[in-house]
């Protein structure tokens, strides 16, 4: 790579890019510019068509038409290989990393030096050196298993920049990470673009681009509405526009209301996890009627054991009561018997049956009870009558009730669970994740549904990964950090930077 | 999804997941494609050898509805494939892969020879329709519990329901013939001494007396058995509560323990209702066709049923279609020689059957390429 010679060309030029999904235009003739050395913001909604511009540059699809240069030459990639080859490298949200393998291991996996011969003390000392350059700490002979997602996330910088990568796709880096890590992955991509790599940096969340950006470009419904703009004059607002295209208000209606009396109680609760170790480690807590409780933490702290022993999913040691009632270690049915709705974390994989129609999602929870059920059979005519009250409702976009629910966008995806489970008229809901993932207009709206649920007198568990959407939304916050709670607080005297280090465990406070 | 040549042809094959909703007809309009297909690779198989297609499938055709008597063979043969087919399909439905039908057929068979054998009644007095309907009963109830061994190792310990169904086939074989070699032998033959009239299901041939045509007509009443477990299928999994968890626990069994379902409970039922109507199939083919029990009464009906089940998509009344289909392709089979054309052919649907599921699910477009993709 010289530099030198090209330091006027950009990194990155992509004109008129058009790719077409069936029933969509993901990319409608889209022109986006990277400079050498600078990093650079792709904002939009979810279906935005920003991922897909990504993944062409990273050689992952082929664009209907539509030309690249890198470095101000012409490349036409076949291939991710191609890509890699011209020194685009993609970090993607889902890591790609095998646990049972050490850094260096994972970092030579599928090159062709080392050959069958490895030599991997060699091989430690150039991982170690090139993490020294970018600031990025990781121990090179650690297994991967044994690191945080942060650090995993610099094994999979580290993966492509050992590959001789000079522009970066970062895709929605920050969503998995902790607000100090948040920040040492900004200090890192600094340090990357004064030695020279170009980055595109995908996100949604308006304040971090703000934070680390050069310039950026808005994606909405596959067309440029913000090409490569400056920022210093913009506002969160006008961003939000530029993304959605109206006005967002960001008002959430949050009016004092009075908890109740409780209707979670949690005592000594301890648990394994699907590997065997402990996931919950001597858990108590109480949660009110009309209240809502924040579980601020990063994954994989024992967020979703948490939900899964109060659902009735996961076994474990210890009480729960729901309503006076104990819950632990009984089926799920019990736990929605007791009036408990969970808005699960895996909508696909949990919360719904992608495969089967809008009305068989709909009816998950009452097809066993009146009118739906009827003696032994299961009145169609009543189960859509109450699927289609529903999907008004709560204004839900799909075709049909006989729609698949695998057809369905996120955002449409979570009405449904949100609708069904409150449908049910919930004394205690247990929301994992209830906005991940979704764009910033049905955030909105989920969001107002779960205040609205808690003057209603619903007692509310939020877990949430989000610490802004914990801090608008919750009454109380708890922090939970390798399965235990490290305190209670309410919202009012919860600080971020306190939030922070305990949820990488730096700070432990008892309540 | 290029081959390197490919990039010389002017036009390209485009694969697209689908995205938008299929019609209702395109998995039907699929499955018949491919059949017609094979149909039409097995005629250029059959030129290529020297062979005349024409006469040949006209001969086939002859075989299995040329008369009454063929076209009532054509329904026997089908009729155990139409039980099985219904039972494997309902397991299927919750991914269950029974593929022991085989077995719980033996099985069922076994349990309802025992009333004539032992015997349970008297084959004198007791009137027929009692004796069937517990031939029918304890059919369906040595299925069934056949069918509970797999469930209940699976619902308890996970235990692999291919394996153990598998297996527990050659036990169900063996376990038959120990009981007609050391109990029933009909003087040391490896079959039991023929079941009193008493212990026959009713045929057309019975009223030749009657209706003439009806001579040498061998259908019986098992078919009925069969049209009528398609019909109950279909009520169970369409209509009854019990089907919507079938189907929800099929589609994502995370999401139907999360909505509070029992899935051992399921598990073992559907199991069991799956055995049930393989052992039916085993009574049916006992005291309609064979008369006897004996060691070969199956010809890898269990395995077929399962194809059947397979290509029907798991739809009850499209199950009725394939059987009649297979039973046609058995009976024509049987008149041609070599006889390895039916296996061929039997194959050949199959595999371009399931294959053509891959349009259910991807569209696949010719499209013209890109000039600057032609270097």
């Amino acid at each position: 790579m010289t530099i030198t010679s090209k330091e006027q060309t950009n990194a990155v030029e992509m004109r008129d890019i058009v790719l077409r999904f069936p029933g969509v235009l993901a990319n409608d003739h889209v022109n986006f510019t990277l400079r050498r050395g600078e990093i650079h913001a792709l904002l939009g909604e979810n279906g935005a068509g920003k991922s897909t511009l990504m993944n062409i540059l990273a050689g992952i699809y082929k664009p209907e038409s539509g030309t690249i240069l890198v470095n101000g030459d012409r490349a036409v990639f076949n291939s991710p290989k191609d890509a890699i080859n011209r020194g685009i490298g993609m970090v993607h949200q889902h890591f790609m990393l095998v646990p049972t393998q050490t850094v260096t291991e994972n970092i030579l996996l599928g090159l062709n030096d080392p050959g069958f011969i490895m030599h991997l003390p060699r091989y430690d000392q150039k991982v170690a050196d090139l993490a020294e350059k970018y600031g990025l700490k990781v121990q090179p002979t650690a297994k991967i298993w044994q690191l945080s997602v942060g650090e995993q996330q610099r094994v999979e910088i580290l993966k492509t920049l050992y590959r001789g990568a000079e522009i970066l796709i970062l895709d929605e880096p920050t969503a998995v990470l902790a607000p100090q890590e948040i920040q040492e992955l900004m200090e890192t991509m600094r340090l990357m673009v004064q030695q020279g790599k170009s980055i595109v940096f995908i996100s949604h969340k308006l304040n971090e681009v703000k934070r680390v950006a050069d310039r950026l470009t808005v994606l909405r419904k596959g067309k440029v509405t913000a090409d490569g703009i400056g920022l210093e004059n913009i506002t969160k607002e006008t961003l939000a526009e530029l993304m959605v295209g109206r006005k967002v208000l960001f008002q959430l209606n949050k009016n004092p209301h009075t908890p109740g009396d409780v209707v979670l109680d949690v005592q000594n609760v301890s648990a394994l996890n699907n590997r065997g170790l402990p996931a919950l480690k001597n858990v108590s807590f109480q949660l009110r009627k009309g209240e809502i409780l924040g579980i601020a933490g990063i994954a994989g702290n024992g967020q979703s054991e948490l939900a899964e022993v109060i659902t009735g999913l996961r076994a474990c040691q210890g009480n729960i009561l729901v309503n006076c009632k104990q819950v632990a270690n009984q089926s799920p049915k019990r736990a929605i018997e007791q009036g408990t709705a969970h808005i699960p974390e895996d909508r696909t994989g949990v919360g719904t049956a992608p495969g089967m129609a809008l009305t068989g999602n709909m009816i998950m929870k009452s097809y066993d009870h009146a009118p739906i059920s009827q003696k032994w059979r299961i009145s169609y005519t009543a189960a859509r009558e109450f699927a289609s009250n529903l999907k008004e409702k709560y204004n839900i976009q799909a075709p049909s009730l006989s729609t698949q629910v695998n057809k369905l966008s996120g955002g449409n995806l979570q009405k449904v669970i949100l609708a069904r489970e409150i449908s049910c008229g919930p004394t205690l809901i247990v929301a994992v994740q209830p906005t991940r993932g979704l764009d910033v207009g049905a955030i909105e709206g989920i969001q107002n549904l779960l205040l609205e649920q808690r003057e209603k007198d619903a007692a509310v568990l939020l877990i949430s990964e989000e610490l802004d959407e914990l801090l608008d939304l919750s009454d109380r916050i708890a922090v939970i950090f390798e399965g235990e709670l490290a305190g209670i607080f309410p919202t009012e005297e919860a600080d971020v930077k306190t939030i922070g280090l305990l949820m990488t465990g730096e700070l432990r406070r008892q309540e | 999804m290029s081959f390197s040549f490919a990039r010389f042809l002017p036009y390209k094959l485009h694969i697209q997941k689908r995205t938008d909703e299929v019609s209702r007809w395109l998995p039907l309009a699929t499955s018949v494609g491919a059949i017609v297909l094979a149909f039409l690779i097995s005629a250029l198989i059959l030129l290529l050898i020297g062979g005349d297609p024409i006469r040949t499938f006209g001969y086939f055709f002859n075989a299995a509805f040329g008369s009454w008597g063929a076209l009532s063979d054509v329904v026997v043969k089908a009729t155990p494939l139409l039980l099985i087919g219904l039972g494997c399909g309902l397991a299927f439905r919750m991914r269950l892969w029974n593929i022991g039908a085989e077995g719980q057929f033996y099985i069922g068979a076994f349990f309802a020879s025992l009333v004539p054998l032992v015997p349970l009644v008297n084959m004198e007095t007791t009137p027929k329709f009692v004796i069937l309907l517990i031939m029918g009963l304890l059919g369906m109830l040595g299925g069934g519990l056949y069918g509970l061994i797999p469930g209940w190792l699976k619902a308890k310990f996970q235990v692999s329901e291919i394996i153990s169904t598998l297996m527990l086939n050659y036990v169900a074989v063996f376990f038959n013939n120990y009981w007609i070699y050391s109990k029933f032998s009909d003087a040391g033959f490896q079959m039991t001494p023929m079941f009193p009239k008493s212990a026959w299901l009713p045929r057309l041939a019975d009223y030749a007396r009657q209706v003439k045509a009806f001579s040498g007509i061998t259908l019986h009443l098992g078919v009925v058995f069969g049209l009528v477990a398609a019909v109950i299928i279909w009520v169970i999994i369409t209509r009854s509560r019990w089907g919507y968890e079938i189907n929800l626990i099929g589609d994502n069994p995370q999401a139907a323990r999360y909505a509070g379902i029992d899935i051992s409970r399921n598990i073992i039922l559907v199991f069991m209702l799956s055995g049930a109507l393989a052992g039916l199939a085993g009574m049916s083919e006992v005291s309609g066709v064979v008369h006897r029990l004996q060691e070969r009464i199956s010809t890898n009906y269990g395995f077929s049923g399962v194809i059947v089940a397979w290509l029907s998509k798991l739809n009850p009344f499209a199950t009725i279609l394939v059987s009649f289909l297979f039973g046609a392709l058995i009976v024509a089979g049987r008149e041609i020689q070599p006889s390895g054309l039916y296996f061929f052919i039997q194959g050949m649907i199959l595999f371009l059957v399931i294959s053509s599921d891959v349009l259910l699910h991807y569209k696949i477009e010719l499209v013209r390429a890109a000039p600057e993709e032609r270097k």
